[in-house]
């Protein structure tokens, strides 16, 4: 698909990478004893060091069980803590950066050695990214998907845990923002792009969509063109795994184009292939 | 299982001491230590187990059975000369490598001695107390407890202080040994067979008045100095299994709250049993025995069981983890570690919700659904959560032969269930004029045969093997709770928390607990697959959807039901309600059987 992508399409593609990038880059820095306070704040110096000014919303890092949000009550439990990495404790990073103008969101699974509990986990959701693409493209509503969704998890045995999110989303539009000197943001959020959704929220309001792909009527709507950054959250007991990125939407007719991910190129995408190969290379010999 | 037994005497200072050798002496060798009023046939039950893995040995402490006695008996008894006769054995019977230790009772405190001194040092390798403290650690619990007696500690010292009464009788002169020499010694057999609920006649020594009368110096030589005088330096030197029957008479479980403190490495097991565990549950020994004793011979059995899942637990400064719900699930961890669970309708929900979290504290589970695939799915997330094995069995419930057979084949396969979960159900709704006869067969067929089949087929082995076990079946808040929109389903929920109780009643002989869970609105797909009598192919799709929603609404997860199964198991509730709408209901059943009466004809909003 990339080859065919359109320049401002392109732009979030580079986008995203950067930020997987980051991700990436710290992951590998975590050492037991390692806060999310800390992962946070090197998520934030890796970003700023390939030129992010403004953000969607800061990065987030959970650790531990709170990867599964356990006994998540309050929004504020989302924010960064004081929690130390431990040796095979799951983490999750999730970062939302804006660069030229262009907003990424994604989430990177992980965990500090070896834990074959969230390996299975982040196995799990390739299963969620093939259904979410087909669901989208046979133009099902948005919340029949998220329904599909649930169901999925509750027969893989696993929690939905993105209903923990802000209106329990499975996914958000993002768009482009426009590039001012000073960017402050609200509570994590960067104005800029919470003035994107108010706006996407108002006119979805009068034409019957919304930016936010949840599991209430208001998202009782077919796919809605544009930039969604899906995010499944799956939960199993202390464990959480997630992956975040961007499906594209288009009005086009034919069902390939009409929504694919902007990027295969992604962490998780390849472990998956790789696994793939590794286990037909096991079933030839 | 009766391997051969070698017998020799071996020389210990003045005293001759008797001890008995079972399996191949090439195999790790254990040494297990009786307790009093004993002799080492105690051990008999758990060595004619270990003797095909292990070199089993078990020696009469001096005075006991046929060693020999010291004299004169004052003195002879001190814990110095028993480290003797110890070191003794383990030199004669296994000279270049060092032994694994196993006490019980004075055994127990023998062994916490020889854990903890420093002349046995590279001679043990592990040791495994059960019931019988470190007399230094006791002293010092007392010391701590008298130095800052808060509410909670003084109580904690009166309960052990009651419960310590034979220990004082046993300082006074001359009569312990006329009353063993005379009608107690006589009576004693009896008497303990009623206490642990063992088979009559089944008293393992005929030296017992002996015994008891020469042990009494066991504690007229040892627990006075000690006590007053506790050594500081009581730090074990080997890996410690500490195997608490919870409900000992004679010892508090709270007398090793510090025990982290003593013994660095420290793995907790629970039994909700008495005192004479090597005669009531040997099997569960042995395993626990042989595990912790593979664990520390270098072979390789993967991660601990029943502490992967646990992973990194914050200890608090005693050692013991901070938080309750850390408490709770190290609780279930030195419970249900290792033993044999099995769940009924284990492939979704509160059956599977229920197999993950015996799984995380260590269990082996056999996840039965008549789903394979979503059998087989719970319990490879099981093995993935920590349990010691799972396995699928694709049985439907509801069919004898079926459950029959799933029963013979467990029996023979994986051993003796010791938890039993019948779960597995299905929703039906509707008016009762509008239940068919077809209906009520369905919904009974698997609500209450299914767990009349599943207690037939697992009690009768549990009562065979006489080592205890638990049941649960999951009744529901519909039992209790009349309900015009439930009639079937009620009916069968309310057979099944009778059916609950009168087998409680019964199995109680036998050591085995019975628990009706009543879990109430919870967010399973019993809504989803649930039948809704008199109602079109469309409207049943409907009518599911809206109570789909309407329980996720409630959004009470099964993983609070799990959690409340394995409470239940613990503490050996006889009924269990869940959600609170649950709890209210069972309240207001007893309070005021009109209000719920009056509630039942309200037609539920779907």
């Amino acid at each position: 698909m990339a080859a065919g992508l359109s320049a401002e399409l392109r732009g979030f593609q580079a986008v995203q990478r950067l930020a997987y990038e980051c991700a990436e880059t710290v992951a590998a820095q975590l050492r037991p004893g390692t806060t999310e306070r800390e992962a946070t704040r090197a998520l934030r110096a890796e970003a700023a060091a390939r030129g992010v000014r403004d953000w969607f919303h800061l990065p987030f890092a959970w650790f531990g069980d709170r990867t599964a949000f356990a006994g998540f009550r309050l929004p504020t439990q989302f924010f960064p803590t004081n929690r130390q990495l431990e040796p095979g404790m799951p983490f999750i990073l999730d970062l939302a950066p804006i660069h030229g103008g262009f907003t990424a969101d994604i989430g990177y699974s992980g965990s500090l050695g070896p834990n074959p509990l969230q390996d299975r986990l982040m196995a799990d959701l390739r299963e969620h990214r093939e259904f979410i693409l087909r669901e989208v493209r046979q133009r099902r509503s948005l919340r029949q998907i998220y329904e599909d969704v649930d169901r999925l998890m509750g027969r893989q045995g696993y929690q939905n845990r993105h209903r923990a999110y802000p209106f329990g989303v499975i996914a958000h539009k993002v768009d482009r923002v426009k590039e001012r000197r000073w960017s402050p943001h609200i509570a994590g959020f960067g104005t800029q792009s919470l003035r994107g959704l108010a706006n996407d929220a108002l006119h979805g309001h009068r034409e019957g969509w919304s930016p936010l792909w949840s599991p209430y009527r208001m998202s009782d709507h077919p796919p809605h063109p544009g930039l969604w950054a899906v995010e499944p959250h799956l939960g199993f007991r202390g464990t959480g795994a997630k992956f975040e990125e961007i499906l594209v939407v288009t009005d086009s007719a034919d069902p390939e184009q009409s929504a694919f991910w902007l990027d295969d190129e992604l962490p998780h995408v390849k472990r998956w292939k790789e696994a793939a190969s590794l286990t037909e290379a096991k079933g030839g010999a | 299982m009766m391997s051969e037994v070698r017998e020799r005497m071996v020389r210990s200072g003045e005293v001759d001491l008797c001890a008995v050798e079972y399996g191949d002496t090439a195999h790790p060798t254990i040494i297990l230590v009786h307790g009093y009023p004993d002799s080492k046939e105690v051990w008999t039950p758990v060595a004619e187990r270990l003797a095909d893995r292990f070199h089993v040995v078990l020696y009469d402490v001096r005075g006991h059975g046929r060693s020999s006695v010291p004299t004169p008996l004052r003195g002879g008894f001190r814990l110095e000369k028993l480290t003797d006769d110890f070191l003794a054995v383990a030199d004669a019977v296994s000279p270049d490598r060092p032994v694994h230790l196993v006490g019980h009772d004075w055994g127990s405190v023998q062994g916490w001695e020889f854990a903890t001194v420093r002349r046995t040092e590279g001679r043990i390798a592990s040791f495994t107390s059960i019931s019988g403290p470190s007399l230094d650690h006791f002293g010092h619990w007392i010391k701590q407890r008298l130095a800052r007696p808060t509410p909670r500690r003084t109580a904690q010292l009166l309960g052990q202080g009651a419960r310590s009464w034979y220990v004082y009788a046993l300082h006074t002169p001359v009569l312990p040994e006329l009353a063993w020499r005379g009608p107690l010694g006589r009576r004693w057999p009896k008497l303990m067979a009623r206490a642990e609920r063992l088979e009559p006649g089944t008293y393992p020594t005929g030296s017992l008045p002996h015994d008891a009368a020469h042990g009494a110096w066991l504690y007229r030589d040892n627990v006075r100095p000690r006590l007053r005088n506790p050594r500081d330096d009581a730090y074990a030197h080997v890996p410690v299994q500490l195997i608490t029957p919870l409900g000992d008479p004679f010892l508090s479980p709270r007398l090793y709250d510090d025990l982290e403190r003593w013994a660095p490495e420290l793995r907790r097991r629970t039994l909700p049993t008495k005192h004479w565990v090597p005669r009531t549950r040997p099997d569960q020994l042995a395993d626990w025995i042989s595990e912790f004793v593979l664990a520390h011979e270098g072979v390789d059995t993967g991660p601990p069981v029943g502490t992967a899942a646990i992973g990194p637990v914050r200890k608090s400064r005693g050692g013991r983890p901070s938080t309750s719900s850390a408490r709770l699930r190290a609780a279930y961890a030195e419970r249900f570690a290792g033993q044999l669970v099995l769940v009924t309708g284990a492939g979704s929900g509160i059956g599977r919700a229920t197999s993950f979290a015996f799984a995380e504290a260590g269990a082996r589970v056999i996840a039965v659904d008549r789903d394979a695939e979503a059998a087989s799915r719970t319990a490879e997330l099981s093995r993935l959560l920590g349990a010691a094995a799972a396995w699928a069995e694709p049985v439907d419930v509801s069919d004898e032969q079926a459950m029959d057979k799933l029963a013979a084949r467990v029996a023979t396969e994986r051993g003796v269930v010791d938890v039993l979960v019948n779960n597995a159900g299905i929703g039906m709704s509707g008016s009762f004029l509008t239940t068919s006869a077809d209906d009520w067969r369905r919904v009974l067929d698997v609500n209450l045969w299914g767990v009349i089949h599943g207690c037939r087929a697992f009690a009768q082995q549990m009562v065979d093997r006489d080592q205890g076990g638990h049941i649960v079946n999951t009744a529901s808040a519909a039992a209790y709770q009349p309900s015009r929109a439930l009639p079937a389903y009620s009916t069968s929920k309310a057979a099944v928390l009778m059916l609950s109780e009168c087998l409680r009643a019964e199995l109680s002989a036998h050591g085995i607990g019975v628990t009706a869970i009543c879990p109430g609105l919870v967010n399973t797909n019993i809504t989803a697959t649930a039948h809704f009598t008199g109602a079109s192919q469309s409207e049943q799709e409907r009518l599911r959807a809206k109570s789909s929603r309407l329980y996720r609404m409630r959004n009470y997860p099964p993983e609070k039901v799990a959690d409340a199964v394995l409470d239940g198991v613990l503490r050996n509730a006889a009924v269990v309600p869940v959600t609170p709408e649950a709890r209210a209901a069972h309240l207001l059943a007893r309070l005021s059987p009109k209000a719920l009466r009056a509630m039942a004809r309200i037609d539920p909003p779907l």
